[in-house]
Order: structure tokens, then sequence, then C-alpha cells
């Protein structure tokens, strides 16, 4: 792990929550699979199977007074932030106990106690609304960062070079985080990108960008606190190609005929979670019993969110049309 | 003129100053609202409705973009998400559509989608219509698609009260609002009262009280209406012109208290008639004021063709006045 070589000074602690973190996302999303599976959860569902190691390593460097973007695939940037898992799960149900009041489902999750403005399900569609975010701090002289994830699929999308420009051009406290998997559904990156080195198209907006081991939660930790330091002391924005892979399918409904199986398993042998944790049990960070802890604490919360979920309401049909505009306050 | 100038009680203005003022009075009363587009601030705006303001605020509030649509309309969307109170101008409607992802898929759906969480109180101007012969893909009048959209609203001043006093009212509703422009309208000259101040942006207004039939139309066809209310008034035929102002919501209240007035209408709409603002419209009145009708309801719309370049043909393809007489004559002689 690069932990040796930028000599952070990982506590036990600390390697402890980011592991649990990791592991939280996996055994939340294999819930929801099996969920899914049993029609209770419908629509899209997009797992971040072997991306865990991103989210967990960028967003508890960011403050709570910070904000996060996220897209489609945003369950387990949503767990990190703090929405409640309860809530995420009961979001993914569509009842009106979830996050987002049942209303957007596994790809629309917001909530505005933990500054998460979505659940973004138009590719490149949350890069324009970091920058406003980022713009209105800047307006408004309050020192935070805007986080925004985006998967190298939205790098194709005009918006994400109009984006990209007007962060770097009005000097924007925008964090843009890109989660390399190397498909953008089906579509392999070099098929699809003349560049495929996806930090040098931000590097010439004169942005400072940087490439790192998603795959590498400590790695990924590590670029992020440069990144906000960064941001926080110059109010320019940031560039963080994270690259990762993708374990699972696209979505529920993918056959994956674009990519061999082989592929698939080597990089199984580089999932985030099991090259953490067997670093963590060779460095003699990490007992038996810790690991046996977290999943004991996981396996509890996944419960607790599933009879939460479960016990949740449907939104009656007669408030269909509520907060299509906001209601007058009489 | 020193005549004139002792009465005080009114001043001479335009269409785009009226625009200007208003834009002026908003930044002077809130320092959350500021204003960004493509050449907004340098350049004073391709209709020149922005003159002057980057001198007078600087270049944080009077913001000059890139030309990229997408980009800063989504920048407003996350700014006004943020607390800030933005006005994007977008140049003219048919640039609007390389931001439409961003206005329908953001602006309209986050309130909703998030469970009223998160509300978007942006405003986006921009011009709209034919007449300058700027051919088809600088002309068109796509109000109507926008106004299909729930979770936005759309307004169309067509007089200099309400180019003046719709923004304010816009800046202060709590969801996303479009303000269409028509080009035509820009160098309009008319008075306005030195107190004049924000107007209601919920309600359509009779511009001209008659009893024999109802123009039904909005923003730049407003005064061809009422030219045609003329020619008809020679002929002894008294029109009813309802300007819509605001296109959605549809203020149906004032719509079919016209029609139960005159139980005939015409609607005069500058998008293409099929799928249009003005179908929506003669679909209410048959929902709501059929048994009230003595006679079909008549359209008069643009011609189904991209706006042609050359002056005839431009004229042909958008509604005129004597469309407007034909199309209410044919309806009265049958009736």
């Amino acid at each position: 792990m690069t932990a040796t070589t930028n000599k952070p000074r990982l506590s036990r602690s600390h390697a402890c929550d980011l592991l649990k973190q990791m592991i939280r996302i996996r055994r939340f999303e294999d819930k929801c699979a099996e969920l899914y599976t049993q029609e209770k959860i419908r629509g899209y569902l997009h797992l971040y199977d072997g991306e865990e190691a991103v989210a967990v390593g960028v967003i508890p460097v960011l403050e709570k007074r910070d904000r996060i973007v996220a897209t489609y695939r945003e369950h387990g940037h949503a767990l990190v932030r703090g929405v409640p898992m309860k809530t995420a799960l009961a979001e993914m149900y569509g009842k009106r106990e979830g996050c987002s009041g049942g209303r957007g489902g596994s790809m629309h999750m917001f909530d505005q106690a933990t500054n998460f403005y979505g659940g973004n399900a138009i590719v490149g569609g949350g890069l324009p609304l970091s920058v406003g975010l980022a713009l209105s701090d800047q307006m408004r002289g309050q020192d935070n960062v805007t986080a925004c994830f985006f998967g190298e699929g939205a790098v194709a999308e005009g918006e994400f070079h109009e984006s990209v420009n007007l962060a770097a051009l009005w000097s924007l406290p925008v964090l843009f985080v890109c989660e390399n998997n190397l498909y953008a559904m089906g579509t392999a990156l070099a098929i699809s990108e003349s560049e495929t080195n996806i930090q040098r198209k931000a590097a010439c907006y004169r942005m400072a960008a940087e490439a790192v081991d998603g795959m590498d939660v400590i790695a990924v930790e590590a670029a992020a606190r440069r990144a906000v330091a960064a941001i926080r002391q110059t109010g320019q924005p940031y560039f963080l190609e994270c690259r990762t892979y993708r374990l699972r399918a696209h979505s529920m409904f993918d056959a994956q005929l674009y990519r061999d199986r082989a592929e698939v398993e080597a990089w199984r042998a580089k999932e985030p979670i099991l090259r953490f944790r067997s670093w963590l049990e060779q460095s003699k960070m990490l007992d038996p019993e810790d690991l046996t802890r977290i999943e004991a604490e996981v396996a509890a919360e996944i419960a607790d969110a599933v009879s939460f979920a479960e016990a949740g309401t449907w939104e009656p049909v007669g408030e269909l049309t509520r907060f299509v505009y906001a209601e007058k306050t009489a | 003129m020193l005549h004139k100038a002792a009465q005080v009680a009114v001043t001479e203005t335009t269409y785009r100053e009226a625009i200007r003022e208003a834009i002026r009075d908003a930044l002077k009363r809130d320092e959350r609202v500021f204003l960004m587009g493509e050449d907004v601030g340098r350049y004073g705006g391709c209709y020149a409705v922005t003159k002057g303001l980057l001198a007078e605020f600087g270049p944080k509030r009077i913001r000059d973009t890139p030309l990229s649509e997408s980009g800063f309309t989504g920048a407003g969307i996350g700014a006004a998400i943020g607390g800030m109170r933005p006005i994007v101008e977008v140049m003219t409607v048919n640039f609007s559509l390389l931001a439409l992802d961003q206005i329908l898929n953001s602006a309209a759906t986050i309130r909703h989608m998030s469970g009223n969480q998160f509300g978007v109180p942006l405003v986006i101007r921009m011009a709209t219509g034919a007449g300058r012969q700027l051919a088809a893909q600088h002309s068109h009048s796509l109000e109507g698609w926008y106004a299909h959209i729930p979770g936005i609203k759309v307004l169309a001043p067509a007089t200099i009260e309400d180019a003046r006093g719709m923004l304010w009212t816009a800046l202060e509703d709590p969801d996303p609002v479009l303000i269409f422009e028509h080009i035509m309208l820009y160098n309009m000259t008319g008075t306005l009262s030195p107190d004049a101040g924000p107007v209601n942006i919920d309600k359509a207004v009779v511009r001209q009280e008659g009893r024999d039939i109802s123009l039904i139309t909005y923003g730049g066809s407003l005064w061809k209406t009422l030219e045609a209310a003329a020619s008809l008034a020679t002929e002894g035929i008294e029109a009813e012109v309802v300007d819509l102002r605001t296109l959605r919501p549809l203020d149906d209240a004032t719509i079919m208290a016209s029609l139960r007035k005159t139980h005939r209408a015409v609607i005069i709409d500058e998008g293409w008639r099929a799928g249009s603002l003005a179908a929506e419209i003669c679909t209410r009145i048959v929902e709501q004021a059929f048994w009230d009708l003595d006679a079909p309801i008549g359209r008069v719309c643009s011609e189904e063709v991209p706006i042609p370049y050359p002056r005839h043909l431009e004229e042909a393809a958008i509604p005129q006045a004597s469309k407007i007489v034909a199309a209410a004559k044919a309806l009265l002689k049958r009736a």
C-alpha cells in the first residue's frame, strides 16, 4: 500500500474505520442486490462493488459544511457521507421515509442534512451543478469545498468540458473526482476516448490534476487530503482521477457481453477491501476480532435498515403532485 | 419640451430599457442577485439589454460566460440551490436547447425528486420569436415547449409594464422561472410610471374588452392581435383580447371568463401549430367551456416550417394581423 511511502500516521482506529466503511458499502449493496431479486427494490440499481475505496478515501476528508454531488451509482457516497443506511434503503424501496421521500429511488438520493445534492442520473449532469454550488460559496465568501463525483463516461460529455473550464476560469472550489472504472456502461474507455489519460484533459484546462490508484483507499485518502488542502488554500479547483473497476454488472439488466470474465477476475484479485484488509493484517493493525466486530456491526445495521424499510409507508397517491413547486406557507 | 418635462408623471422608455431597469433594480435590492450569460458584460448583451450594467455592478455580478449554455445554466441551478438568486441570460431560445438537459432534468425535477429538500430559485431569460430575418436557427418560438414542463414557470411579458415588473416577482419565486422576451418588442417604446414595480406572474389580463370573440394570445403576438382587433372594430366586430402573460401555469379562469362572455375564440401563438400551446388552450376550452361555445375554436400559429430567411416567407410563416382578422371573421360568419 502507498501508506508506507506517503507516511501518513495511519492509526489503528482510523484504519478500522476505513475498512468498516468499505465493508459497510459492500455488504449493504450485496443485500440490495438480494432485495432486488425479491423485487423489493425496482427500477435501475447500480452497484459500487469494487469502487468503494474512492468514496471512502475522499468523503471523510471533507468537512460537514462541504457539499457533495454524486451520480446514479451513489449508495456508497451517501452512506459514507452520513446519510443513514435506513433512509437510504427506504429510498430504494420507494417508501416515504426514504432520504428523498421515496420520490427518487436508487439513483436520486438527496439529503439536506449532509449537503448531499443527489444522485444525478444524467451522465455529466452533476458537473455544472457542482460548479454553481461552488460559485455560490465563492460569491458569499465561504470556504466550502464541493466534491463532484462522476465516471469516466462523463468525460465524453460537453458538460464535463464546460464545467471543468468554468471552474478553472472562475477559480471555483470544486474537487472533481473522476471514478474511472474503464467502462461507460458497456463501452470501454479505449474505444470511446482518443486520450484515455483522463487527468490530462483536466490539466489542459490549467487545473491541478492527478491520477491515483482507486483500488487503494490509503492512496485515495492521501490524494484527497492534498487536493482538499490545496482547494482551501487557493480556492482553485482540483481534479482527481481515481483508477478503479466495477466488479459487478453496470446495472441489474447487464449481461456483460462487452468484457471477459478473466478480466473481471483479474481485477477482483485487486479489489480494495481484500487488499486493504490483507495489508492491515500483515501490518498487525487488524486483529481477527476487529473484523468479526466490524462484520457484526455492519450486519446489525443492515438488518435494522431492512426492518426500517419494510416498515416504511407509501406516500399517498393524493400527494403525487406535491412539491412540483414550493408550497405557499400560509 | 419643458412642458413635457414638467409633467414627470410618466417616463418614455422602451421594452429593452424596462428589462434593464428591472435587472438594475434587482441587483440593487438583493446582493444575492447576479447575472450571467454570453456577452452580457463587455458586449452589453446580444440585444443590448444589459448595456452599462458591467460598469455599474462589476464583473462578479455581471458575468460574461463562455459559450457553454449547459454549463452556465447548470451553474445557475447550483448557485440557486447554494443560496444565490441568479439570472441566467440565454442569448436566444434556439441556443437554450443546448441547456435543455439542465433545465428539464435538473431545474424542473430537483424539488420533487428530492422530496422538497432542495428548490431552484433561478430565473432564466431568453429572446424568442421571428421577425428579424434571422432564419431557421435564431427565430423560433419554443416557449410552448417549455410550458410543457412541470416544475418550471414560463412568462411572456408583452408590455413595458410586464417587462419592468415580472423579473422581481420571478426572482422572489422559490422555483425556476423562464422569461421569454420577443425580439420584436425590444425597441417598442412606451411610457412607464416612475413607481412602476413588481407585477403578478400568475394572472392573464384582458387587454381590450369585447363581446363578440375572444382573441387569446401572448408575447410578441399581442400587438398583432390588438391591431387585428382594431381592424375588426371597423367592421363592427368587438373582439376581446386576452394576454396570457404566464404560459405555465395557465390562468384558466380568465380564459374561461372571456369565453363565457364571447362564446368564440381564436388563439394566436407564434409556436408551430402541431402540439402547440394553442392546442393546449384549445383543449382546456373544450374541457371546461364546451357548452359555452357557439363556434369551433380557431388557431393562428406558425406554419409547419423552419422559419425562412427572406422577409416575405418569414412573414408568411408567422401569425399576422391579417390572418387573425380572417380567422375571426371565419368563425363569426359560421356562427
